[in-house]
């Protein structure tokens, strides 16, 4: 029965040598991040998802069609600084959040795909209430989105050396109304720092402008959103109105995206000065400071909302 | 690259829950090793599968006889496999005498100032971390569970390791190792999972793909030979490559999705559809929305390899559930018969047969140990 099933594959590791020098009362060790990263699981090329649940046929479906016409022909974007992004190994992106359903996470992991040299995957962190809606659960780790959990992000830098986008503003920059825009929330409890400082990951600035135009959130109405037990209810200029297809009716605001240069965690002090609160939150404030004066800098030079 | 160090005491084994699937095909794998000299299964049914030296005493989880037995065989080594992972498959109230009271008691046969017992393998279930929505993509086995149990189920496990932690923590000197396993798949387990991908279309939560991690039924039972055969002390995932999500685990196997279940109040409609024959149980609801991944790397860092993917084990579930229509009424059925087993292991007019086919095929009864 169970053996005669075993026999066409079996597995046990093969031992080449049992050397005679070593004492056979040695514990095995809880091998380091650089060890541990030979033994993630290899890639399938059978499979049409990674493990993360993203589709390659999905993400590339949608890159082709809607996010191709909004980044191309809706925002007209404009990239500064793409080689900040760096080529090879993990790396934290820390960008600047707004609009209902926010437009510039898809933009800003378009124009690494599209203006990079090295194009790369982008991972988004989300609010862990997406996985638990039905709908927004299924399609969202298809296009590359990963529940902003400190040990989904420490994976994707630490053991996959991808890129990961944060939004460490959260919520409560989506939620954010219109005459606060550009106005950066707080940058949470700087967790954002840390998980790149365990990753030794370097921490990439990233600045949007437009996207608080593209979908001015002008109310957000706290009744419906325990009504519909969604994470919030926005007035837009075309939400609830137009129903959710309103959630997608952007206005076509010019997108300009800067890239600032990298922060090195390492020179920081790495992984070990993870524990240093004092400097964590200096640098989730120096990060911060950056974007803003950038920011700023961006509207100042802008002549049109619109054209640019 | 392996780097638990093997462990060649493990010499006189007792194997709880023998007449488990798990316990009576780790009994069979056993047997083929020179290095094991004893092999006594407990059980409080008669064993599943046919067994050539492997002693069963039936006793239930009485903690003062298996005392005995334990001292009385000197087991150096105890792997126990009785945890029901199934909440539907045996009533309630012996879910949690067997997972609870047993595990505890079987702990208390190998306390003991003189006793023999030096290594403790306890396969537990990856239903230890639950499945909520806000749970990492992947969990490790440093996580504790971030939630309370909602589950029967699942309170039993925590239950269980908290024993099992206890006494490890009490006894330095005996390797623990737990096994937390994920959903397992194969020819010869029935889960909740297998009977579900058996249907002719799969239903689904609507609105959710989960991600689910699974396992080959091969791989749990290398898993646990591979703790009998190596210091490996700790708590590891025992997991497939890979996560899979139950959309594309259903068009591995060639079937349809239903995606049909409500996705608000699933728990309320699993009653009306066991009833209709869709047999699911309680702890199964989350996991068939939020899913679950594990890190498997821990148990590879040992040396352990996977002879399957989740991928692989799902497409020869799928073959295996092609061919089973076919199959039908030709698998041998065991059943254990007391006085012919005690005739062929103890009469002196019975001939050694593997002496005999040893002689015969030459290498075949030195099996090593280490290398399958």
């Amino acid at each position: 029965m169970a053996r005669s099933m075993a026999s066409d594959r079996t597995s046990l590791a093969h031992v080449e040598t049992d050397d005679p020098d070593e004492p056979a009362e040695r514990l095995p060790e809880r091998r380091p991040v650089e060890r541990m990263r030979e033994l993630l699981p290899a890639i399938e090329p059978d499979r049409e998802l990674n493990d993360w649940g993203r589709s390659e046929r999905v993400e590339g479906f949608m890159d082709r069609t809607l996010v191709e016409f909004f980044y191309r022909y809706w925002f007209r974007a404009e990239v500064e600084g793409i080689e900040h992004v760096p080529a090879e190994g993990g790396a934290l992106l820390v960008s600047n959040h707004a609009g209902a359903l926010p437009p510039d996470a898809a933009v800003i992991a378009k124009s690494i795909r599209d203006e990079h040299s090295t194009p790369r995957p982008l991972y988004i962190t989300v609010e862990h209430f997406f996985k638990g809606y039905p709908g927004f659960s299924m399609l969202i780790p298809k296009i590359g989105c990963v529940a902003a959990h400190p040990a989904n992000v420490h994976r994707l830098l630490a053991d996959e050396q991808e890129l990961v986008l944060v939004f460490p503003e959260g919520r409560k920059g989506t939620e954010k109304l219109y005459k606060d825009r550009y106005r950066l929330r707080r940058f949470g409890r700087g967790g954002f720092v840390e998980a790149a400082m365990r990753a030794e990951a370097k921490i990439v600035p990233t600045c949007v402008v437009g996207a608080e135009e593209a979908m001015p959130v002008f109310a957000q109405l706290d009744f419906m959103k325990r009504l519909t037990g969604l994470l919030y209810f926005p007035i837009t200029p075309t939400f609830p109105w137009l129903g959710p297809l309103g959630m997608l009716a952007y206005l076509p605001a010019k997108f300009k995206l800067r890239f600032l240069e990298p922060i090195d965690t390492v020179e920081l002090g790495g992984r070990e000065a993870t524990e240093d609160k004092a400097l964590v939150q200096t640098v989730a404030q120096e990060v911060r400071g950056r974007i803003q004066e950038n920011l700023h800098e961006m509207i100042g030079k802008r002549k049109s909302v619109w054209f640019g | 690259m392996i780097d638990a160090a093997s462990d060649p005491d493990t010499r006189r084994v007792l194997i709880t829950g023998l007449s488990t699937y798990w316990g009576g095909r780790l009994a069979q794998a056993l047997e083929g090793f020179e290095q094991i000299e004893a092999i006594i299964g407990v059980d409080s049914h008669e064993p599943t599968q046919e067994l050539e030296r492997t002693e069963f005493v039936k006793v239930s989880n009485q903690h003062s006889l298996l005392q005995r037995i334990v001292r009385a065989a000197e087991i150096d080594t105890v792997i126990d496999t009785r945890l029901v992972v199934n909440s539907l498959a045996i009533p309630p109230r012996v879910v949690h005498e067997n997972n609870v009271i047993g595990t505890m008691n079987i702990l208390a046969a190998c306390t003991g100032a003189d006793s023999p017992v030096r290594k403790f393998v306890f396969k537990s279930s990856a239903f230890y971390y639950g499945s909520e929505s806000d749970d990492p993509a992947f969990f490790t086995e440093a996580m504790r569970r971030p939630h309370p149990p909602q589950t029967a189920l699942e309170r039993d496990i925590v239950e269980a390791e908290a024993a099992v932690e206890d006494f490890a923590d009490k006894r330095p000197e005996v390797t623990v190792t737990m096994l937390r396993c994920s959903n397992v798949l194969g020819p010869d387990v029935e889960t909740g999972f297998t009977r579900m991908f058996a249907l002719p279309a799969v239903p689904m939560v609507f609105g959710f793909d989960p991600r689910l991690h699974f396992v080959h039924e091969d791989d749990i039972g290398h898993a646990l030979e591979h703790a009998a055969f190596h210091h490996v002390p700790g708590t590891y995932n025992v997991a497939g490559d890979g996560v899979l999500a139950l959309s594309e685990a259903i068009s591995l196997l060639g079937k349809l999705p239903l995606p049909v279940l409500p996705p608000w109040g699933t728990g309320l409609i699993a009653g009306p559809l066991r009833r209709l024959g869709f047999r699911i149980p309680d702890e199964m609801i989350n996991l068939l929305r939020f899913g679950r991944g594990l890190d498997n790397r821990a148990y590879k860092a040992t040396g352990f390899r996977y002879g399957y993917t989740s991928r692989e084990a799902m497409v020869k579930l799928g073959e295996h559930l092609r061919v089973q229509p076919v199959m039908k009424g030709v698998e041998r059925t065991y059943r254990y018969e007391r006085e012919v087993e005690e005739f062929l292991r103890w009469s002196r007019h019975v001939r050694d047969q593997r002496a005999e086919s040893a002689s015969d095929e030459g290498v075949e009864a030195d099996r090593e140990p280490l290398g399958i």
